[in-house]
């Protein structure tokens, strides 16, 4: 079965790659709202998992999947700690905007 | 020749319409559900690169737990008003700059990486079940069974944060 590398290079898949990932980037320079700088972090994750993904399918090496299955697991358990600490900000604050998240600044 | 790369564009495009919207919409929810569509246009592109059981696991983690998880949290604070004030235009300017700042370098680095790939695409197949599995549970097992631990600890962690403090 031939692989759909051999008619889409590589290049294309950096180059959405980089693109998502500096979507990501912007988000979290851009928004205010935690939990959607939260999901930009995911929306990064995702592009780095897409690329080594690809190189993966590119060198017939299944090394490269096996680490976006650990990047996987790993991105599970930081959204599971990271949202129950953004619920307790709240309960805290009343608010989630990073703005207000100030109290370790100075 | 861009018939067979069509696919690819297809997909391609709406990731980047979806991650886009991710950023720009003015609502939570929104967002939350354009980055969900977002994952399964990416899940295509697994299906594309012949990864069938990443996926899987990429549809079952992200869409069906992690996304879960964003959204009950959000309905969960009630956070679907607009209350996020408007940044100033020079914030938004600077993130900008930042940012294509960003890919300009990100390119330009792998532009003039020069050719590192290899001269053929390999034949193998490393996306399926059956040689991910022999993968995981044999090169790769110890580093398998720790993220059993990490979960649990993850689990932990997110209850030991989560409970009400009654005591005290």
């Amino acid at each position: 079965m031939n692989s759909i590398l051999s008619v889409v290079p590589i290049e294309y898949y950096l180059g959405l790659s980089v693109i998502l990932f500096t979507i990501g980037v912007m988000g979290v320079l851009f928004r205010r709202n935690a939990i959607i700088v939260f999901m930009c972090i995911e929306l990064m994750l995702n592009a780095v998992n897409l690329l080594l993904t690809a190189f993966s399918t590119l060198h017939g090496e299944a090394g490269g999947q096996v680490m976006v299955f650990f990047i996987m697991a790993v991105a599970a358990a930081e959204v599971a700690v990271g949202l129950a600490i953004l619920v307790m900000i709240y309960n805290h604050l009343r608010t989630v905007d990073i703005k207000e998240m100030n109290k370790l600044k100075w | 020749m861009l018939n067979q790369n069509l696919p690819f564009m297809i997909l391609a495009t709406l990731s980047v319409f979806s991650a886009l919207m991710v950023v720009l919409s003015r609502k939570p929810v929104h967002s939350v559900l354009y980055l969900i569509f977002c994952f399964f246009t990416i899940g295509g592109h697994y299906l594309l690169l012949n990864a069938q059981f990443l996926f899987a696991v990429h549809i079952i983690v992200y869409a069906g737990a992690i996304m879960v998880l964003f959204l009950f949290t959000l309905m969960f604070i009630n956070l679907n008003k607009e209350l996020e004030p408007h940044k100033t235009n020079l914030v938004k300017a600077a993130a900008t700059i930042v940012a294509g700042t960003l890919l300009l370098v990100m390119v330009s680095t792998v532009t003039d990486t020069g050719n590192i790939l290899p001269a053929q695409v390999s034949q193998n197949e490393v996306g399926t079940v059956a040689v991910l599995g022999k993968k995981l549970y044999g090169d790769y097992v110890l580093p398998f069974e720790l993220t059993s631990i990490l979960l649990l600890a993850a689990m932990v962690g997110a209850v030991m944060i989560g409970k009400k403090k009654t005591e005290s």
